[in-house]
C-alpha cells in the first residue's frame, strides 16, 4: 500500500509551528513511518514546482501555519488547496489569525509609514519606501504585494479541520497525524482537541471558588501570585474560562494566566466576545459606576480579549469611523 | 544581460531570494539578497499592556522566542526602574543559557554544519543532517535529538512553554526553580558541557583538518573588513544576558562602548526600496552605501563579531578553544565569514559551561525571585544577545504602562548589510556567466548560512537543503534556461 502524501507550509508566522513539529523528536519518525512528506520547505528539497506536478487531490493532507497577508502567500495556499484532499488549518494563526492579526488594528499605509518612516531609528531622508515593482541600475525586480488586512487561512480557501494553539502542542500533533492516516477524523470543520475549556483540565481548578466573584482586577507585573491558587480569584484576567484546553495548562504551571491561544470550544462564534463576557460575568458589583471602574482596570481590552483571534472575529479589523460620524473616536 | 533568481531559499524562514543580475560578459554586475516579507509588530503594539510584550514579541521569531522573551523582559525592568532580585536574574541566565547551547547545536549539526561536514559541492541530497549522521555515525545523531530534547524540556519547565515561553515579569521571573528541576539542570548542563567539546573536536576534524576547508573560509570571496558589536561584561568578556555594548574597528581597536540605554546614539535603519528588510548601520561613521572598511557604518553581529568585539569568554573550556581560533585565523579582528561556524562552537562551550555554574549555584532555588514595581512606567530599553546577534526593544508607554512607540532592531537587521555584501562578494567570485552549476550555486547560499539568520526572524528546522529553482532569463525575460535542484 502507498503511503498516502502530506505537505507542510506556512504563511504570516514565526517559525514556532515548525520548531513544534521538529519537537516531535523521535515521534517524528513514526510519522515519516506513516506517511510520506512530499512538500515541507522548511525542512525538505520539494519545490512549489513539485506541488504543482501533482495531480489535483493527490495530497492527502496540507497543514498549513499562519496567516494570509500577502500575494505570494494566497497564491500558496490556493494551489495547496487543489492538490490536497484534505486542508488543515495549523495553530492559531492559521486558525484565527494570531498575534500577528493584531496588525488589523492598522491600517495597511500606517503600518508601512511607520516601519519605514517614523520609527525611532530610521534615518530615511529620501522618504524610501519597499515598492512591487523597482527599477535598479542593473534592471527590474519586485516584492509581493503587503495585504490591507491579515486574513485567516479559512477566509482565503475552504479548511476542513483546526489545529489549535500557539504553537499546537505536540501531543495535539501527534493525534491528528494517526487519526488522518488511520482514517478517525471527525466531522469536517471540527477542530482537533478537546472540547472542553481550560478550567476544566487545571490544576488549579479545585480552588476555583463556585461563586467567584472579582472585587478588582491585577495585572501579572502588580502582585505576587500564589503558585496553588486559581489565578482569576486572585483578580488576575485568566482566559481559562473561556479557551479550549489540551495544552495542558502550560502557562498556569509557570504561574502565569492563560491568554487564551487555544482559541473557543465550538460553542463559540466570536473568541474574544466569550471572553469577555466570562470575565465581566466575575464581576462583583450591581451599580454601574463600580462595574465601570472594575471593566476600566482592564486594561487594552482588544488585546487582551482578542489577542489571538482579530482575524477571526466578527469585525475581522478595526473599522475606521468616519471622522465626522465619531467626533473624537477610536484613537 | 541576464539574470539568475534563487527562489525561495528555505532554511531561512520567510521567504528570502537572492537575484543575480550578470553583464553582457556573464560577469555578475549585482547580487541582491531581497527578504519579501513583513509583519508589522511595531505598530500593531502599540496600546498593548507593556507587561504582555516579552510573550507578543516572542512571535517576532519561533526559534528564538526566549531571545525576544527576555529582551522584552529586560526592557521592561528599566520601564519600571525595577532590579530584580539576584536570584530571579541567575535564573533568566540559566534559562538562557540553556536555550543558547540548543538552539546554536541547532544550526552547526542540521544547517550550516552539513556544508563542511558533508561538503560543500557533495551530492545536494547528501548534504543535510542525514548525511552528517552518515559522516559522523548513528550514536552521534540521536545524542544531537537527545541533548537538544532534553535541553528544551528544561526551558519548558522553567519558563512554561520552549516556544513562546511566560515567565518573565519585570523585576524577576514567575515561578522559582525547585530542588528537582535544578538537578535536572545540573545533569541537563553536564551533558551540554561534553557535548560542546564533542562539537569542537568536530570541527577540528572536518574542517581544520582539511586544507580545502580552511582555504575556503580564508578566501577573499567569504571576507569582508567591518565593524563589529557584541555585549560584553565588566571584564570585556562575552556576555549573552547582559552588559554593555562594544564596538570594535576593522583593524580591531575599541570603537565604541555604551549602555543599551544609549543605543539611538549609534545604530541608525537604512530603508532600501528592494527589500522589505531594513539594514542597520552606525551613526558615528554613516551610511556609505553597501561597502566595508573604516569609511563605511556596516557592521556584524552574532557569534563572530561577538568575539571579535570582546576580549575572551568567561569560562576555561572556552577561552582555551576562543584562543586557539584567534590564533588559527592569524589573530583579531578575524574578518573570514565563514570562522563564524567556528565561533558559534566556542559559544556553545561558554553557554554550557555558564548553564553548569548557574544550575550549581544554591541560590537557584530561593523563592525570592519578584521585585514588584512600583515606579510610574516611561520608557524602557532591552538588550540581550540572541543566538544571531545583538537584539534591541525599546518601549515607551504612558502612565497605565500601554504602549505608544515601540522600535526593535533584531539581529538579522544589524547583520542585514553584511550578509547583503557577502551574497554579492561571493556571487561575483563564484559565478562567471550563466552556466551555474547547483555546487556552485550553493557555496553562495554558504556566504549567508554562516550567519544563521533569521529574515522575518525565522526558522530553520530539520535536515534537507535549500529548495532551488534558477530561472535563467534574457534581456527580453524569456527563459534561457532553468536550474533545479530537487
Amino acid at each position: 500500500m502507498t503511503k498516502p502524501k502530506v505537505a507542510f507550509y506556512w504563511c504570516a508566522s514565526c517559525g514556532g509551528c515548525e520548531e513544534a513539529v521538529v519537537d516531535l523528536g523521535e515521534d517524528v519518525l513514526t510519522v515519516v513511518e506513516a506517511v510520506d512528506i512530499a512538500f515541507w520547505p522548511v525542512a525538505l528539497d520539494f519545490k512549489v514546482s513539485d506541488v504543482e506536478a501533482l495531480a489535483d487531490g493527490e495530497l492527502a493532507a496540507a497543514f498549513v501555519n499562519g496567516a494570509v497577508r500577502t500575494s505570494e502567500q494566497q497564491e500558496m495556499v490556493e494551489l495547496l488547496r487543489r492538490k490536497a484532499g484534505t486542508v488543515v488549518a495549523f495553530g492559531a494563526c492559521a486558525w484565527l489569525g494570531g498575534i500577528p492579526g493584531l496588525a488589523n488594528l492598522s491600517s495597511r499605509e500606517s503600518i508601512l509609514r511607520h516601519v519605514y518612516h517614523e520609527s525611532a531609528s530610521v534615518q530615511n531622508g529620501d522618504g524610501a519606501m519597499p515598492q512591487e515593482q523597482i527599477d535598479v541600475p542593473e534592471g527590474r525586480m519586485t516584492l509581493p504585494h503587503f495585504d490591507e488586512t491579515v486574513r485567516t487561512l479559512d477566509q482565503v480557501i475552504d479548511v476542513d479541520y483546526y489545529l489549535p494553539g500557539c504553537p499546537p502542542p505536540v501531543g495535539l500533533i501527534t493525534a491528528a497525524v494517526m487519526a488522518l492516516v488511520e482514517g478517525r477524523l471527525p466531522e469536517k470543520g471540527s477542530v482537533l482537541a478537546p472540547d472542553v475549556a481550560l478550567c476544566a483540565e487545571c490544576p488549579r481548578a479545585e480552588t476555583k471558588p463556585e461563586d467567584l466573584k472579582v472585587k478588582a482586577f491585577k495585572r501579572p507585573h502588580e502582585v505576587l501570585a500564589d503558585p496553588d491558587l486559581c489565578l482569576l480569584a486572585q483578580g488576575l484576567v485568566c482566559l481559562g474560562p473561556a479557551t479550549r484546553s489540551g495544552c495542558g495548562g502550560a502557562c498556569i504551571a509557570a504561574n502565569m494566566p492563560c491568554t487564551g491561544c487555544m482559541g473557543p470550544t465550538s460553542r463559540v462564534i466570536d473568541y474574544g466576545a466569550k471572553a469577555l463576557s466570562a470575565i465581566a460575568s466575575l464581576l462583583e458589583s450591581q451599580d454601574e459606576e463600580e462595574i465601570a471602574a472594575l471593566a476600566g482596570q482592564i486594561a487594552d481590552p482588544v488585546g487582551t480579549f482578542y489577542r489571538y483571534s482579530l482575524p477571526a472575529s466578527l469585525l475581522h479589523r478595526r473599522v475606521e469611523p468616519a471622522a465626522a460620524a465619531r467626533p473624537g473616536g477610536a484613537s | 544581460m541576464s539574470e539568475i533568481m534563487i527562489d525561495p531559499i528555505t532554511r531561512l524562514e520567510g521567504h528570502g531570494r537572492i537575484h543575480i543580475f550578470l553583464d553582457e560578459g556573464g560577469t555578475v554586475d549585482h547580487a541582491y539578497l531581497q527578504i519579501p516579507e513583513l509583519r508589522g509588530f511595531e505598530k500593531f503594539v502599540q496600546g498593548r499592556r507593556a507587561e504582555d510584550m516579552p510573550q507578543i514579541t516572542s512571535r517576532i521569531c519561533g526559534v528564538c522566542p526566549m531571545a525576544h522573551h527576555m529582551a522584552g523582559t529586560k526592557a521592561l525592568d528599566d520601564l519600571y526602574q525595577v532590579d530584580p532580585p539576584s536570584a530571579a536574574k541567575k535564573i533568566r541566565e540559566l534559562v538562557y543559557s540553556t536555550f543558547m547551547v540548543e538552539d546554536h547545536a541547532l544550526h552547526f549539526f542540521f544547517l550550516g554544519g552539513p556544508d563542511f561536514v558533508v561538503g560543500p559541492t557533495a551530492p545536494k541530497a547528501e548534504r543535510n543532517i542525514l548525511g552528517v549522521i552518515g559522516k559522523v555515525g548513528l550514536e552521534v545523531g540521536k545524542e544531537v535529538i537527545g541533548v537538544r530534547k532534553e535541553l528544551r524540556g528544561l526551558i519548558e519547565d522553567a519558563a512554561g512553554k520552549v516556544i513562546h515561553p511566560v515567565f518573565g515579569l519585570p523585576g524577576g521571573v514567575s515561578r522559582a526553580i525547585s530542588p528537582a528541576l535544578q538537578e535536572r539542570f545540573a545533569a541537563g548542563a553536564a551533558h551540554a558541557v561534553e557535548f560542546g567539546k564533542f562539537a569542537l573536536q568536530v570541527f577540528r576534524d572536518v574542517v581544520l583538518g582539511n586544507s580545502e576547508y580552511v582555504d575556503m573560509v580564508t578566501s577573499e570571496a567569504y571576507t569582508h573588513r567591518t565593524y563589529y558589536m557584541g555585549l560584553v561584561d565588566a571584564a570585556n568578556n562575552v556576555n549573552f544576558y547582559d552588559g554593555r555594548l562594544r564596538v570594535m574597528d576593522p583593524e580591531g581597536k575599541e570603537f565604541l562602548a555604551f549602555e543599551p540605554r544609549e543605543y539611538l546614539d549609534h545604530v541608525a535603519e537604512h530603508v532600501e526600496p528592494w527589500s522589505y528588510m531594513k539594514f542597520a548601520y552606525l551613526k558615528d561613521v554613516g551610511w556609505n552605501g553597501f561597502t566595508d572598511g573604516a569609511e563605511s557604518g556596516v557592521f556584524a553581529v552574532a557569534p563572530l563579531a561577538r568575539l571579535n568585539a570582546s576580549d575572551g569568554m568567561a569560562t576555561p573550556v572556552a577561552q582555551e578553544a576562543y584562543e586557539e581560533l584567534v590564533s588559527t585565523l592569524g589573530g583579531k579582528p578575524v574578518h573570514y565569514t565563514l570562522a563564524t561556524h567556528w565561533a558559534r562552537i566556542v559559544e556553545m562551550v561558554y553557554a554550557a559551561e555558564r548553564l553548569a555554574e548557574l544550575a550549581a549555584d544554591p541560590e537557584i532555588t530561593s523563592p525570592d525571585i519578584r521585585t514588584l514595581p512600583t515606579a510610574t512606567p516611561v520608557e524602557g530599553i532591552g538588550v540581550v544577545e540572541a543566538p544571531r546577534g545583538t537584539l534591541i526593544h525599546h518601549y515607551q508607554t504612558d502612565e497605565r504602562g500601554l504602549i505608544t512607540q515601540a522600535n526593535l532592531i533584531v539581529a538579522t537587521q544589524n547583520n542585514a548589510a553584511r550578509i547583503a555584501l557577502s551574497v554579492d562578494k561571493a556571487a561575483r567570485a563564484l559565478i562567471h556567466g550563466p552556466d551555474v552549476d547547483e555546487g556552485l550555486l550553493n557555496e553562495v547560499e554558504m556566504a549567508f548560512r554562516a550567519y544563521d539568520p533569521c529574515f522575518g526572524c525565522a526558522t530553520h528546522a530539520l535536515p534537507g537543503q535549500m529548495p532551488l529553482i534558477v530561472e535563467i532569463r534574457d534581456l527580453r525575460g524569456e527563459l534561457v534556461r532553468e536550474i533545479r535542484r530537487d
